[in-house]
């Protein structure tokens, strides 16, 4: 098991990328602009690409090594390009209506990674593995996974809510990385049916919303009731 | 070696069907295909089950079992019934130019649909359930109206965001048992099975907690059902009877395999009673939205949630009784709603309006399909003769012997508020006064009537007679699952 016994280096690496893409999970919560959103969800996936590449070096994974390359391509690059160029042709830059002030949220989101951390700290002691970087792995895993969901309920630009659904997936990503780098096949898989999903459903949903709905605000979306 | 012919051909022949749909594009063509492709997945499958034996295939990623069987059975039918209905059904909307790539979709999402129950290994599983959503998401929006895209874009985001959860706990399961086995191995059901007595129950309580929320979503079990009310009743017809013939039943699998993990793990107490929960909460959310209901495919949608809620509380009551009940529901389920949902689909063509207070007399305008219509509606609600009330009371007892008492008079007050509630709409609809618009005969034709008729026919056989087959059959499944086996003939 990769995690339980690290030298300090690769333990300092991880913790240090794994942290990084939490608070760029908390640059994206805080932002109005979405090209923000969009960029700071890039450097997360790159953040994300690194950690893969390192966890391969250090744990002699070569398998993640490609899942690095694919990550840095497509999560890191062309889908944020795919994105920038819908946000280009649909003239909306920002949330205009917002929910909840970006303030509040950002409290929430702080609650959440509080939350996540008591139980990451519990699962933890049950394993013995408390004080390792696993307990960190899955602070991390399970707060992107929250403040994924909270993205989605509280932004409600179309755009917002792809991004929001990548960093729920971002999130499982990085903590399944660290905790089961041996894990078959399955991680490359999922990158690309992300990415089917993303190309497929939403350029096409994306630009069916504006042609026949005439917005990409889900707060428009509201004859289907009761 | 039959069984693996079998098989293939269940998978091969729909995806054969995508390729030459797409090659040809001919809308006649197309639905020949279809049809064709989906009646032999249907003889398939009955092959394999007629020979009824588990093996794996494909270096163990496929398994053919007898509950992955029986699912990929109550899918091939509903995928079938509603090809032939299709037909009759796609030409009344007058987009013979998009019909072929109609028909490519829906061979697509019938074959994701056939293969996912047979998927072996977790991390598949959830791929092809993701793959089912992915496909689904263009019929839903086919009709390219404002509402249907707007249910479109519900569905796949609610969809997506809850089977994200479920990738989570799938990740989860599968660190759970590195502690046991090493860094890398497959994680098949049972290998996870067997290994789960030595799994840490607090990680593995985790793990089934966000798998069965993750895939409970896409089965619809309240309060996670918001999309499934949108999609099903937007989409066109067929499309709408394999969502909920088919689909939930295939996302059922897995929460139920799942289910089985989790016994083994010794968490059956909060596995079950959670599972037990969404399932009574889906009946109440239900049983509300179906009396004050004013969209008639919204409507059935509503009874989906309602028998998802049913299904989930038969296995969540467990042993043989409530297995076998949950399975034979599956079935009836799937033939009923199916009718259900072809009716309802002439009937809003005909009508030309999607709401309950635009549609009158419709016994008087249509004696064929509103006699059958209304036979689906008293069967859906679990009367006799029909056989939903057999695997309803199945149920019931399942519940009686695991002294869950409340639960069951629960159960059974909200099967009689729906009873009344779905069948005062029906009432409405055939004998109320009022004005609606002379409907449009030109809606009804052989090819609508027919896949309601051969629904319906089984429905009222096997609501007479529990065929012993059958029960046999459960009583495997139950044993696979982990439940005690009981002695005696078919209820």
């Amino acid at each position: 098991m990769l995690v339980a016994h690290l030298e300090p280096l690769p333990a300092a690496l991880f913790s240090l990328l794994a942290i990084g893409s939490l608070l760029l999970s908390f640059v994206m919560l805080g932002s109005r602009w979405l090209r923000h959103y969009l960029f700071a969800f890039a450097a997360q996936s790159w953040l994300i690409a690194i950690l893969s590449a390192s966890i391969g070096y250090y744990g002699d994974y070569p398998e993640l090594y490609i899942v690095a390359v694919l990550t840095a391509t497509f999560r890191g690059l062309l889908l944020p390009y795919l994105i920038l160029r819908i946000i280009r042709r649909m003239l909306v830059h920002r949330e205009v209506l917002v929910i909840l002030q970006v303030s509040s949220t950002l409290v929430l989101g702080a609650f959440a990674v509080i939350f996540a951390l008591t139980v990451a700290y519990r699962i933890g002691s049950a394993l013995n593995l408390g004080g390792t970087i696993a307990v960190l792995a899955l602070t991390v895993m399970l707060s992107m996974k929250l403040i994924g969901f909270l993205m989605l309920s509280v932004r409600h630009e179309a755009l917002s809510q792809i991004l929001g659904l990548l960093l729920l997936e971002n999130g499982v990503f990085l903590g399944a990385q660290i905790l089961v780098p041996g894990m078959p096949l399955l991680i490359e898989i999922v990158i690309l049916f992300d990415l089917l999903i993303i190309v497929a459903c939403f350029g096409v949903l994306v630009r069916y919303l504006v042609s026949h709905v005439g917005t990409t605000s889900s707060l428009e979306l509201k004859r289907l009731v009761g | 070696m039959v069984t693996a012919t079998s098989a293939l051909l269940l998978a091969f022949a729909p995806a054969l069907a995508v390729v030459l749909i797409l090659l040809i594009g001919r809308p006649r063509a197309a639905e020949a295909l279809n049809l064709l492709a989906s009646a032999v997945s249907l003889v398939a499958i009955l092959v394999i089950l007629a020979r009824h034996d588990a093996a794996t295939f494909w270096g163990g990623y496929v398994i053919i079992d007898g509950f992955g069987a029986w699912t990929v059975l109550c899918a091939a039918i509903v995928y079938f019934l509603a090809s032939l209905y299709a037909v009759g059904y796609m030409r009344l909307l007058g987009e013979e130019a998009r019909l072929s790539r109609f028909y490519a979709m829906f061979a697509a999402f019938g074959l994701s649909t056939l293969v996912a129950p047979m998927m072996n290994n977790a991390g598949l599983y959830w791929i092809a359930v993701e793959l089912t959503t992915l496909i689904s998401t263009f019929l839903v929006a086919f009709e390219q109206e404002a509402s249907s895209i707007e249910a479109a874009w519900k569905y796949i985001i609610v969809v997506s965001a809850g089977i994200s959860l479920a990738l989570l706990g799938t990740v989860l399961f599968y660190w759970s048992g590195t502690f046991v086995i090493g860094p890398t191995y497959d994680m098949t059901w049972k290998v996870l099975q067997d290994v789960a007595p030595r799994l840490n129950p607090q990680l593995v309580s985790l793990a089934f907690l966000l798998v069965l929320i993750g895939y409970g979503t896409k089965i619809g079990l309240a309060p996670m059902h918001t999309w499934l009310p949108d999609a099903h009743s937007e989409g066109p017809a067929p499309v709408s009877a394999l969502l909920s013939g088919a689909l939930l039943n295939t996302a059922m699998v897995g929460v139920i395999r799942y289910l089985a993990i989790a016994d083994a793990a010794g968490i059956s107490g909060l596995a079950r009673g959670t599972l037990l929960t969404l399932g009574a909460l889906s009946l109440f959310v239900a049983a509300l939205f179906i009396v004050r209901q004013k969209g008639v495919k919204r409507l059935m949608a509503y009874s989906s949630v309602e028998h998802m809620g049913v299904i989930a509380l038969g296995f969540g009551f467990g042993g043989q009784l409530g297995v076998a009940g949950a399975l034979y529901h599956m079935l009836n389920h799937s033939l009923n709603k199916s009718a259900m949902f072809f009716g309802a689909g002439a009937v809003m063509r005909a009508y030309e309006t999607k709401r309950i207070p635009g549609i009158r007399r419709v016994l008087t305008h249509f004696p064929v399909l509103g006699a059958l219509w209304l036979a689906g509606a008293v069967a859906i609600t679990g009367a006799p003769p029909f056989a939903l009330f057999l695997s309803e009371l199945a149920i019931i007892r399942a519940g009686l012997a695991a002294s869950r008492y409340v639960l069951v008079g629960l159960f059974a007050v909200l099967l009689i508020v729906i009873f009344v509630g779905f069948l005062n709409q029906f009432r409405i609809m055939y004998f109320e006064d009022g004005v609606s618009k002379e409907p449009d005969a030109r809606a009804v034709t052989p090819w609508i009537i027919a896949p309601m008729g051969l629904a319906l026919v089984p429905l009222l056989v096997f609501g007479l007679w529990w065929p012993q087959a059958f029960w046999g059959l459960f009583q495997t499944i139950g044993l696979s699952l982990g439940a005690l086996p009981v002695t005696g003939a078919a209820p």
